[in-house]
């Protein structure tokens, strides 16, 4: 592939004339994930300036992917996003936990993030923010929506959204009483557990308002009325609760769905003493509890709680009970060519009549 | 461009021309030969590259794929033709009608959305057009509907976004060639007793044929080749052959089916133009010009 190594020699060359003269650090994550403050507190404490991007999921993998893990020095994926990847196009590097200050970090998370990172023995990630995907209901227009069921339930006809990407089938398989992540080591009866979520989804398209593609659509089809249930991130519900205290944010009956958001550092990272600097200097309980103070998000920091405004905390305890939290089914490892068995199914959702 | 002095002509004429040259072909040539050998490629069970057109193949074997291509354009020709017919009788009054003073200021006016940038436009829409949003507000406050009508989030909510991004570039060069129609011909037909339908369909229409034609290619090929508009205004089923491309991408990871899609509405695009071209009788360098 001669063109593909001339384009990389040129943009690596028009990268790195401009970044010669101070030590940097380039972070590609989700927003709110390097608020400002902390950014200047960081560049003040250790000399080193950041640039920071902000991506998702689907397109961090593919600006790695493109330059073969070049071009930024740390990255924030899902947990379980990461191995799949890794193992096919090699775009990060494990992590020396030695270098990552692990007293800061709640255990149990950490040690699950390992282990579900892991190619080969060697953990990929840190744990950074975790959250749920649930619901966020209406409670005044519809008071009695309660589990994923209820968003094909035809008493909201016409008042139902969801972002149709794959957490949606996941949930949708749960709402119909299937464990999806149960199937993860069988893809023929994967395969025909989401035909059959496919079918359910095509068949209750006619009830739903509109899909939403973002957090920012997420927000505004629920606040402006347009919808009354519809499948969201805690912490946006939580952030139109402040608004309008009739919609919130519910934990469906059969579980709702948990991420772990980690630090990933990529393979031709240039900067990667940095790299582990901005970790442990995130996950510092301060800092840990600054963001989810303005984000609503869970940080795994452990000393963070102190730090924590009260009404972080009411939120928590009014969507989540002792139940709702044993019940969240976090996300195992995707495996390899599962999300290609579920795009096809969301393009022949998204074309259904 | 003629050039008398044949000296400064070498030192000048490569100055300006290597950096054009550099940007083509790294940023534009470069590129699209990757993609294109790329979409020649599968990846096999032992994960290796191999030649083959399954990418191509793939577009016509499964109905999903050709049928969202075949949607897209129509509804890109569709909007094309609703963008002449609203944008037409702007151009007309702007040229012949209103003096050149107000003339400049009502395309001022025109450019006004085109600087805030379609995404910003785009929930300006979503604002006007929504169940509770301006629109609907207005309609049954004044008591003429007493449940809000469902305009977002539906194909008209989307044609709307399309048209409002894309109407401008049919006014452009409709105005220009209508600018050098000299009046005169128009009173003459007037004298000669043509009835104004006439003098529209015979003397107006074929001499502005070359500005509608390729304002009609501009169109067409930004509506096409949009995302914004069906992706935040299109209803649940607007599935866009843009969109299409972007989940082979950055869902399924599959960049050779991508850049094969990427090829095929290139092409498939061009064909249509050329058709269009074939059926008005138009040539592309005319238009061009």
């Amino acid at each position: 592939m001669m063109t593909k190594k001339i384009l990389l020699g040129a943009i690596a060359l028009a990268l790195s004339t401009g970044v010669m003269a101070k030590e940097t650090l380039k972070i590609i994550t989700w927003k709110g994930y390097a608020p400002k403050a902390l950014v200047k507190e960081f560049e003040k404490e250790t000399g080193i300036k950041v640039k920071v991007t902000y991506s998702n999921n689907e397109e961090m993998v593919a600006k790695l992917r493109a330059t073969r893990g070049a071009g930024f020095d740390l990255a924030q994926p899902s947990q379980d996003r990461i191995t799949a990847v890794q193992k096919k196009h090699h775009i990060y590097q494990p992590i020396d936990y030695s270098k990552v200050k692990t007293d800061q970090i709640i255990t149990s998370m950490l040690d699950a993030v390992k282990k579900n990172t892991a190619v080969d023995g060697k953990g990929y990630g840190v744990p950074h923010v975790y959250g749920t995907t649930g619901m966020i209901v209406n409670k005044k227009n519809a008071p009695d929506a309660k589990d994923w069921s209820d968003l094909w339930n035809p008493k909201y006809k016409g008042k139902i959204s969801y972002r149709l990407k794959r957490p949606i089938l996941i949930a949708t398989a749960f709402g119909m009483g299937e464990d999806p992540f149960a199937l993860y080591n069988d893809k023929a009866a994967y395969q025909k557990l989401i035909d059959k979520v496919e079918k359910k989804l095509i068949e209750a398209k006619p009830l739903v308002k509109n899909y939403w593609t973002s957090g920012d659509t997420q927000v505004e089809i629920i606040k402006s009325g347009d919808a009354d249930v519809i499948s969201g991130w805690d912490a946006k519900g939580w952030s139109v609760h402040k608004i309008n205290p009739d919609i919130d944010f519910i934990a469906p009956k059969s579980g709702a769905l948990g991420w772990i958001d980690t630090f990933a550092i990529p393979a031709k990272s240039k900067n990667v003493e940095g790299a582990y600097k901005w970790i442990n200097f995130m996950l510092r309980p301060k800092n840990g509890a600054a963001i989810t103070n303005a984000s609503n998000y869970g940080t795994a920091s452990k000393g963070a709680p102190e730090f924590l405004d009260a009404g972080i905390k009411a939120d928590f305890e009014r969507s989540f009970s002792k139940e709702d939290i044993d019940n969240i089914k976090w996300h195992p490892p995707v495996p390899d060519g599962f999300e290609s068995i579920e795009a096809k199914a969301l393009d022949r959702i998204k074309a259904a009549k | 461009m003629s050039v008398e002095n044949k000296k400064g002509f070498n030192v000048t004429f490569y100055l300006l021309i290597v950096p054009v040259l550099l940007w083509l072909v790294i940023l534009i040539v470069l590129p699209h030969i990757d993609l294109f050998i790329s979409s020649f490629q599968v990846e096999n069970d032992a994960g290796e590259k191999v030649f083959s057109f399954d990418n191509y193949l793939a577009f016509f074997r499964q109905k999903i794929y050709w049928l969202t291509f075949v949607k897209t354009a129509a509804y890109a020709i569709g909007v094309t033709i609703l963008a002449f017919v609203i944008t037409f009788p702007i151009a007309f009054y702007l040229t012949k009608v209103t003096s050149k003073k107000n003339a400049s200021f009502l395309v001022l006016l025109l450019l006004i959305p085109l600087w805030v940038g379609e995404l910003v436009t785009v929930y300006g829409w979503m604002v006007l057009l929504g169940d509770h949003g301006i629109i609907n507000h207005f309609l049954m406050t004044l008591g003429i509907i007493d449940k809000p009508l469902n305009l977002l989030y539906t194909n008209l909510s989307m044609v709307i976004g399309l048209l409002y991004m894309s109407m401008l570039f049919m006014v452009v060069p409709v105005m220009s060639t209508l600018e050098s129609l000299d009046d005169s011909l128009i009173e003459a037909a007037s004298d000669l007793g043509a009835s104004k339908f006439t003098i529209f369909r015979r003397i107006i229409i074929p001499y502005a044929m070359p500005g509608i034609v390729s304002g009609a290619i501009i169109v067409f090929m930004l509506v096409i080749g949009d995302y914004l508009a069906p992706n935040i205004l299109g209803g649940k089923s607007s599935l866009w052959f843009t969109e299409q491309i972007y989940n082979e991408f950055l869902q399924t990871f599959n960049w050779n089916e991508g850049a094969a899609f990427g090829f095929l509405l290139l092409m498939l695009s061009s064909g249509i133009i050329w058709l269009a071209l074939k059926l008005s009788g138009q040539k592309l360098e005319k238009v061009g010009s």
